[in-house]
């Protein structure tokens, strides 16, 4: 029998799982499913195994790093520290869609990852954070350009992990969407540490501009060793309407009181979805299982730290050099 | 008589239903697109000061929707004017800056910025592109 007709096995005729006898290829059933369809569905899908089967078939060296592999089993780390890091780099976790997840793909976005930060300090930051930018752009006189602003928005996984930086130049709005990881970046600087009350703060947007105006000269504002990083309680007035969204519906905290008709808030009460918080299942899909993180922050846990001890070697030399 | 009658139907049938989308635009520049000018001629402040900003009636490319460094054709005070686009709403690509506003440089005929001065920032891959606008990069002084 050759392998692209696709026949079903004999089975009694008279049995209660009614498989029918078919010598002949399947032609398109009462369901429309024609043969292909079929065979598309038998074929395994992508790669969402467990992460032992994946180690079992590889034979790579890339899978089976003994290195890695025993630095990562001797990491001593409380789940606090892993947690912190968790919030400090949220890029290196794996996406949580369990129908697109490869697991080669994570693990090898993730070594480009650490070789890009041997390169450049990515430093700390949060949505809230005021922030710069230095970008190789061949057609600036200095070969670089530089941008400074207020970080609105900070999403994506791996590679393609990315920030929004918002500022006002000369009464008008800019912004520009940062790749963490793009290698045309020069230097990334946390010129203020701190945190706002909002997940995000495209809101900024329709709110007056002094609330997204940040000089280009701004200085550094350092923070003392150790300390949490602080949390901004401002509250924005924002502009009237129209917005670019409906922004009395997205439950913002940062925000003063709108001032919208009656009419505005029963509408968003009628259309929030309060029960959501206590759906396990969407939960359970949203996110990735303890476990499988803490696995994940141990290997970056032991990485960076190896990272810094590279890059403190690198300035011991340079003084040497001196 | 017959359109408005069919007029009013239909504005009847769509207010009942609100079957119109309220989803935020692709912010396409395309024909009858407002925009803003950003350089010191008077005819661009005149439109500002009027309430009537400039229209945009004619894109100069194949896809008839304007993007960075395009040229197009615009109404404004009762007149046809070129210009440049050198700022969009849209949603752009990383390290190309977004702006609050639809941005664009008049020029005349032969490519001369009627403006002496330009009063926003300009992106800085309008440098790397190909194009006539040379002239206005020139006014150009700061670059993000």
């Amino acid at each position: 029998m050759s392998s692209d007709t696709v026949t079903f096995t004999t089975a009694p005729a008279c049995s209660i799982g009614a498989l029918y006898i078919h010598t002949k290829p399947i032609t398109p059933d009462v369901y429309g499913n024609t043969k292909a369809r079929r065979a598309r569905e038998l074929r395994p899908r992508r790669n969402y195994l467990l992460n032992e089967d994946v180690e079992k078939q590889r034979r790579s060296l890339l899978q089976r790093n003994p290195e890695v592999e025993s630095s990562v089993a001797d990491v001593e780390a409380s789940s606090d520290l892993l947690q912190n890091l968790r919030e400090k780099m949220p890029e290196f976790m794996p996406r949580p869609d369990i129908l697109s997840r490869d697991r080669i793909l994570e693990k090898l976005e993730r070594q480009d990852m650490y070789r890009r930060r041997e390169v450049i300090n990515i430093p700390e930051f949060f949505v809230g954070s005021i922030m710069a930018v230095t970008v190789a752009d061949k057609s600036a006189p200095g070969k670089q350009r530089r941008f400074v602003g207020i970080c609105i928005y900070r999403e994506g996984q791996g590679l393609s992990a990315n920030f929004i930086l918002r500022n006002v130049i000369d009464g008008q709005g800019v912004e520009i969407r940062f790749e963490l990881y793009n290698p045309t970046l020069l230097k990334i600087e946390t010129l203020k540490l701190e945190k706002r009350l909002d997940d995000q703060l495209m809101y900024l947007r329709d709110a007056p501009q002094e609330y997204s105006t940040v000089p280009f000269d701004f200085e550094p504002v350092p923070l003392p060793k150790g300390a949490a990083v602080p949390l901004n309680p401002l509250k924005v007035k924002l502009n009237r309407r129209p917005w670019h969204e409906r922004w009395e519906r997205m439950n913002l905290k940062g925000v003063e009181d709108l001032g919208l008709p009656e009419r505005f808030y029963k509408r968003a009460q009628e259309l929030a979805k309060p029960w959501e918080r206590f759906d396990l299942m969407k939960q359970y899909r949203s996110t990735i299982d303890d476990d499988e993180a803490q696995t994940v922050m141990k290997e970056v846990y032991a990485k960076t730290k190896n990272i810094q001890s590279l890059r403190r070697q690198q300035r011991t030399q340079k003084q040497k050099e001196k | 008589m017959a359109g408005s009658v069919w007029r009013s139907w239909y504005v009847q049938k769509v207010l009942a239903r609100q079957s119109f989308s309220t989803t935020q635009c692709l912010q396409e520049l395309r024909k009858l697109a407002r925009v803003r000018v950003v350089d010191n001629s008077a005819l661009g402040r005149a439109a500002v000061a009027i309430g009537k900003p400039a229209r945009i009636i004619h894109v100069y490319n194949k896809r008839e929707v304007g993007y960075l460094g395009d040229k197009v054709l615009l109404a404004i005070k009762g007149q046809k004017k070129h210009a440049y686009i050198v700022g969009l709403k849209q949603k752009q690509k990383p390290n190309i800056p977004r702006f609050d506003s639809n941005n664009v440089v008049l020029v005349e005929e032969n490519g001369t910025p009627v403006g002496t001065r330009l009063t926003a920032p300009i992106p800085s891959v309008l440098r790397n592109k190909e194009g006539d606008f040379t002239k206005i990069l020139s006014l150009a002084t700061r670059f993000v």
